[in-house]
C-alpha cells in the first residue's frame, strides 16, 4: 500500500493508504483528526473547511495522492494551541455566541479566515457581498451572528 | 431539614440575601404560604441532590409528609419488569445534581442537546440557586433511563418548562446542605452562614469552599427534604444573557459528535439503499468481488439495503457504488408530486360553512404546502456494538427510551442489556426524534458480528431520510361589515409518523378528554393550533391520508403551514374591509399580550413606512409554546434582486430586514432565545421562499445541499433584530420551534404585497423550472469529487 506524507496541524504525518482516498478520510478515519466535519462529501456542505498552506479547501474533494510532504494541512486544532490564546476569528465566535449545534463552526471560521486573507491581499475589507458570497451551510441558521463575528474578527487580525 | 421562615421575610439558611417573599409564580394567589418542594439527599461519597420530574409531586408547605407517587401508568409503553426494579426506588425518576470535591457540579441532562442550547440553561438554573459559576456546572447527556417512562423526549419546545422547577429545588437543597455541613463544623447557627460563588463563609473570616464541604455534606443514606426556591424579583442568573457552555469545544473543534467518537474496531460504515423509498433487496450479484475492494471488511444484506463496512467511508462510498444490486418494490414507487397533490385534494373534506346570505361576504383560500427535508448539517448517524447478549449505542437520540426498547426488541435482548448513549446531535430539526440510524446500525452490527461506525450519506439523507409531510390548507373566511363573522381552516396531510413516543405519552391524556374519539394526530393539531384573532366561530381540523412516506416533525409539526395559510387570510381580510394589515391584526387580536409584540414589532420595524415598487413589508402574529410572537418582514422582489446569479444556487427574492418580538413568559437565557428566534427566521425564510423536496417516481430528487435550497448566506437578510419581551406571565415557555411560524406567514405576506400575486404553493419557488440536475438514483450516491486544490482560495 503506497504511504502519504504531509504535514498536519505542524506535524509530519506518514501514512499507509490507497492514493484515491479523500484526505477528510484520511483525517477523520485514520489520523484521528475530527475537526473538520463531514456534511455532504461533494465540496458542497465545506463543513470540512480547512486550510492547505494556508488557503482554504476541502479536504473531502482532494484524493491524499495529490499531496507533497511540504504541504501544510491546518484543520481547526490547529489554529491555535489548546490552553493558548485563541485565533482573532475564534474569539470574535465566542464573544458574539455563533454557535449552535457547532457541527459547521469549525469549517465557517477556517473559510472566514481565508476569506478575510483574501480580502486583505486585495487591499480592501469585508463587504456585505464578500459574506454573502460564503457557501459554507448552516443549518441552525446562526448566519447573522456568522456576519458580525467575521467583521469582528477581521478587525483584530 | 433547612430552617424556611414563612412571612413577610423569609431567609433561607440565611446567606447575605435576604429575599422578600412575595407573589409569584410558586405562590398562590389565595395568600396561603409558599409552595414548598419536596426533594432529596442521596446516599453517596460526595453531596448528591434530588428531585423529581414530575409536576405531580410538587408538594406544599403541609404536605411536606407527601408520598412519592407512581410513575405515569403506561404499562405498554416498555416491560415494566425491565424497570420494577428501578422505578421501585422512591429516587427513580428523579433527576440528580452532584456537587464535587473540586467545587463543580455535575447534572446528566435526559434531554438531547441538538443545538438549542439546553445545556447552557440547565447550568444557569443551577447557578441560580446553588450559588456557583455558571462555568463550574458541568452538564452531560443522561444515557436512556428506561425508568423515567415519558421524561426523556426531547420534543415541542417542552425542555424549558419540564426541567424549571426540579433542577432548581435540586440545586437550592444542594446549597442548604452545603449550608449546614459547614455550621455543623464550625459549630455556629446557619443563620450566620452566607454563600458567594461557590463558597461558604462564616462568622470570623471563616470560609470553606463547595469542594472541601462536599464530602462532609453528603449522606449515608436517603434523606427527603423540603425547600422553598428563590423569590423571583432575587434572580441573578435567570434572565441574564449567558453565552453557551459548550462555545469553546464548537470553537476549536473540541467539541464531539458520534462520528468523533473512537469506539475501538468500530469501523466505518455505510448502507446501499433502493431507487425508491423502502425498496428491497432481492438479490446481489457481486457480493464476493465488492468484499474483496480495497479495504472492505464486511459486506451485508440488511433490511434497509446492503451493509459495507470499510477502513475509511471513502472506501464505503466506494463499494456502495460497485454493488450491483436488483431491488424490489418500495412504498411509494411510481408517486410523484403531482399524483401526492391529486392524493391529498381527493382526501380534501369540504369546508363546513356554506357561503351564507346577501348581507356576508366569503373569502376562500387554498394552500399547498411540498415537502420539505428535516436533515440537519450531520447526517443520520450511529455506533453499534452488538454481542450475543449484550449491546452498546451511540447515537444523537431526542427519544433515547423508546429507541432503546425498540433495538432491543429487534435483536431479541432484554432491555437491561441495550445501553444507550445519547451524544450531542450536529442539529436535529425534529430528525432525532427517530433513531433510524441507531436501530440500522444494531442490526448491521449484529450481522457483521463486528462494532460499527454507520453514517448515512449525504444524498440518502435527503432521499431517505425523514420529511416534513406535504399538505393543503383551505380556508374559509365569513365576514360582514367590519366584522369577521367564522373562520374556518381544514389542514389535510400526509400522514406524519409520531411514534417516536410522544404518541403514547399523550394518547392516555387524549381518551380522558372531550378530544376522545379523535386520531392521535388530530389530538395534537387540536393541541398546537389556534386562531389567535375575534374572528368568530373559527374551526381548525386536521384529516390525513398515506402513511407510506418517511415524515416526522421538522421544527414544528403544522403551526408553519398554518399559520402562514391563516395570516395570508387576514390580510385578504384587511384588505377586503379596507383596513391597514397592522391595524386589522391589532383591532382582532385576542389581548393585550399579543397586541404588545405586534406594536413592538410594528414600532422597531417602521411599519408603514414608504416602499419603491417591487419591494414591501408583511407583518405576522403566532402564539404558541405559552408564548406570543410577531414578526415584521421587508421584502426586495425586484428583477435585479431575483435574477442575481450564484453558481448551483437558487437567490429569487431577498427578505432585506427582519424585526421578530418574542414573549416567551420569561426568558431563562434571553442571548439563547434570540439564538433560536435567528434559526426559527432563517427556516421561515427557507420553508416560504426556496425549501423543498420534488418526489419523483417515489423518490425525492434532492441530493445535496446545493439541490434543496436552505437559506445560504446570498438569501440571509442583512438587517435580523430580535426583540427577546421582558418578563411577562412569569414561567418560561418554548422557543426551540417559535421562531419558524411568524417569520415564514411575514415573508408570505410581504411577497403578496411587493409583488400582487397571491402565494398558494409553498416554497414559492416549487414549481418553477428545477434549477439543478438530480443526482443519479443507481448507484445510489455520487463520488466525492478530485478536483478540490483548484478551488483553493
Amino acid at each position: 500500500m503506497p504511504i502519504h506524507s504531509f504535514i498536519v496541524n505542524g506535524q509530519p504525518v506518514s501514512v499507509p493508504v490507497d492514493d484515491d482516498v479523500r484526505l477528510l478520510w484520511v483525517l477523520r478515519d485514520l489520523l484521528g483528526v475530527t475537526g473538520p466535519k463531514y456534511g455532504c462529501g461533494l465540496e458542497v456542505c465545506r463543513a470540512c473547511t480547512s486550510h492547505i498552506n494556508g488557503k482554504a479547501f476541502n479536504p473531502c474533494a482532494v484524493p491524499v495522492s495529490q499531496l507533497a510532504p511540504t504541504d501544510e494541512i491546518t484543520t481547526i486544532e490547529g489554529l491555535s494551541a489548546p490552553g493558548g490564546p485563541l485565533h482573532p476569528m475564534q474569539q470574535a465566535w465566542l464573544d458574539h455566541d455563533v454557535a449552535q449545534c457547532g457541527y459547521c463552526q469549525p469549517g465557517q471560521i477556517m473559510a472566514a479566515i481565508a476569506l478575510v486573507n483574501e480580502v486583505r491581499a486585495a487591499g480592501r475589507s469585508v463587504t456585505d457581498a464578500d459574506l454573502d458570497g460564503i457557501r459554507n451551510i448552516c443549518r441552525c441558521g446562526t448566519y447573522p451572528r456568522i456576519r458580525e463575528a467575521i467583521v469582528a474578527g477581521a478587525a483584530q487580525m | 431539614m433547612g430552617e424556611v421562615v414563612e412571612g413577610e421575610q423569609r431567609m433561607t439558611g440565611v446567606h447575605g440575601k435576604h429575599r422578600k417573599a412575595r407573589t409569584n409564580e410558586d405562590d398562590d394567589p389565595s395568600g396561603t404560604p409558599r409552595r414548598r418542594f419536596l426533594g432529596y439527599v442521596l446516599a453517596g461519597p460526595t453531596l448528591a441532590v434530588a428531585a423529581s420530574m414530575g409536576s405531580d409531586l410538587i408538594g406544599r408547605a403541609d404536605d411536606a409528609e407527601a408520598v412519592v407517587p407512581s410513575p405515569p401508568e403506561v404499562s405498554d409503553l416498555v416491560d415494566l419488569g425491565d424497570v420494577i426494579s428501578l422505578a421501585a426506588t422512591p429516587t427513580a425518576n428523579m433527576i440528580t445534581v452532584v456537587v464535587n470535591t473540586d467545587s463543580t457540579a455535575s447534572f446528566a441532562i435526559p434531554r438531547a442537546e441538538v443545538g438549542q442550547g439546553i445545556t447552557t440553561t440547565a447550568a444557569m438554573l443551577i447557578s441560580e440557586e446553588l450559588d456557583l459559576e455558571v462555568s463550574r456546572i458541568h452538564v452531560t447527556l443522561a444515557d436512556a433511563r428506561p425508568e423515567l417512562l415519558f421524561n426523556q423526549l426531547t420534543a415541542g419546545s417542552s425542555s424549558v418548562r419540564s426541567i424549571y422547577r426540579p433542577v432548581r429545588v435540586a440545586a437550592a437543597l444542594a446549597r442548604e446542605r452545603l449550608i449546614k455541613a459547614a455550621a455543623d463544623m464550625w459549630g455556629v447557627p446557619q443563620s450566620q452562614i452566607t454563600t458567594g460563588n461557590g463558597v461558604v463563609h462564616g462568622p470570623g473570616g471563616r470560609s470553606a469552599t463547595y469542594g472541601q464541604l462536599a464530602t462532609a455534606a453528603a449522606s449515608e443514606q436517603v434523606t427527603q427534604l423540603s425547600i422553598t426556591l428563590k423569590d423571583p424579583s432575587d434572580f441573578t442568573v435567570i434572565g441574564t444573557a449567558q453565552s453557551r457552555i459548550d462555545a469553546l469545544d464548537a470553537v476549536t473543534g473540541r467539541k464531539t459528535y458520534t462520528m468523533d467518537l473512537h469506539v475501538p474496531d468500530a469501523l466505518p460504515t455505510m448502507v446501499c439503499r433502493p431507487p425508491t423509498i423502502n425498496g428491497k433487496v432481492v438479490s446481489v450479484t457481486n457480493l464476493a468481488a465488492v468484499r474483496a475492494m480495497p479495504g472492505v471488511t464486511d459486506v451485508a444484506v440488511v433490511s434497509t439495503g446492503v451493509a459495507v463496512r470499510a477502513a475509511t467511508f471513502g472506501q464505503c462510498i466506494d463499494a456502495v457504488r460497485a454493488l450491483n444490486v436488483t431491488w424490489g418494490k418500495g412504498s411509494e414507487d411510481g408517486k410523484s408530486d403531482a399524483t401526492i397533490l391529486t392524493e391529498l385534494k381527493n382526501a380534501e373534506v369540504p369546508l363546513a360553512v356554506p357561503p351564507l346570505n346577501l348581507l356576508t361576504h366569503t373569502i376562500d383560500g387554498s394552500f399547498t404546502f411540498w415537502f420539505r427535508s428535516n436533515s440537519p448539517l450531520e447526517t443520520n448517524c450511529a455506533i453499534a456494538d452488538v454481542r450475543a447478549d449484550s449491546a452498546e449505542i451511540w447515537s444523537p437520540l431526542k427519544s433515547p427510551i423508546v429507541a432503546q426498547q425498540k433495538i432491543a426488541t429487534l435483536l431479541g435482548l432484554p432491555i437491561s442489556a441495550v445501553t444507550v448513549h445519547v451524544s450531542t446531535s450536529g442539529g436535529s430539526f425534529g430528525r432525532h426524534l427517530f433513531w433510524d440510524a441507531a436501530i440500522e446500525a444494531a442490526e448491521i452490527s449484529k450481522a457483521v458480528g463486528k462494532p460499527v461506525k454507520l453514517m448515512w450519506h449525504r444524498t440518502d439523507d435527503f432521499r431517505h431520510g425523514r420529511t416534513h409531510p406535504m399538505a393543503t390548507n383551505r380556508v374559509r373566511a365569513v365576514y360582514s361589515g367590519a366584522n369577521v363573522l367564522s373562520f374556518e381552516q381544514r389542514h389535510t396531510s400526509i400522514q406524519t409518523d409520531f411514534s417516536h413516543g410522544i404518541d403514547e405519552v399523550l394518547s392516555a391524556y387524549f381518551s380522558s378528554t372531550p378530544l376522545g374519539a379523535v386520531t392521535f394526530s388530530q389530538g395534537i393539531f387540536e393541541l398546537t393550533q389556534n386562531v389567535p384573532y375575534n374572528f368568530g366561530v373559527t374551526t381548525q381540523i386536521l384529516d390525513e391520508v398515506d402513511a407510506g412516506f418517511h415524515t416526522g416533525s421538522m421544527r414544528n409539526i403544522y403551526s408553519p403551514d398554518v399559520a402562514t395559510a391563516k395570516e395570508l387570510m387576514v390580510d385578504k381580510l384587511a384588505k377586503a374591509v379596507g383596513k391597514d394589515r397592522y391595524q386589522f391584526r391589532r383591532t382582532f387580536l385576542k389581548d393585550d399580550r399579543s397586541r404588545a409584540v405586534l406594536d413592538k414589532a410594528a414600532q422597531v420595524g417602521n411599519w408603514g413606512r414608504a416602499m419603491v415598487p417591487g419591494t414591501a413589508q408583511g407583518i405576522a402574529f403566532h402564539a404558541e409554546y405559552k408564548g406570543v410572537s410577531a414578526c415584521l418582514v421587508e421584502i426586495d422582489c425586484r428583477s435585479g434582486m431575483v435574477n442575481r446569479t450564484v453558481p448551483d444556487a437558487f437567490t429569487g427574492p431577498r427578505v432585506t430586514k427582519v424585526v421578530f418580538v418574542v414573549d416567551v413568559g420569561r426568558a431563562i437565557n434571553p442571548r439563547g432565545v434570540e439564538a433560536q428566534m435567528l434559526g426559527g427566521i432563517m427556516d421561515g425564510i427557507a420553508q416560504a421562499l426556496t425549501s423543498s423536496l420534488h418526489f419523483k417516481n417515489g423518490l425525492p430528487l434532492e441530493g445535496s445541499w446545493d439541490n434543496y435550497y436552505y437559506t445560504r448566506e446570498w438569501n440571509v437578510p442583512p438587517d435580523v433584530q430580535v426583540v427577546v419581551m421582558p418578563p411577562t406571565t412569569g414561567a418560561p415557555g418554548g422557543a426551540g420551534e417559535f421562531g419558524v411560524p411568524a417569520s415564514m406567514a411575514a415573508v408570505a405576506c410581504a411577497y403578496w404585497q411587493a409583488t400582487g400575486v397571491f402565494p398558494t404553493n409553498f416554497p414559492i419557488n416549487h414549481n418553477q423550472s428545477l434549477g439543478f440536475t438530480p443526482l443519479p438514483t443507481v448507484p445510489p450516491i455520487p463520488q466525492s469529487p478530485t478536483d478540490g486544490l483548484s478551488h483553493t482560495f
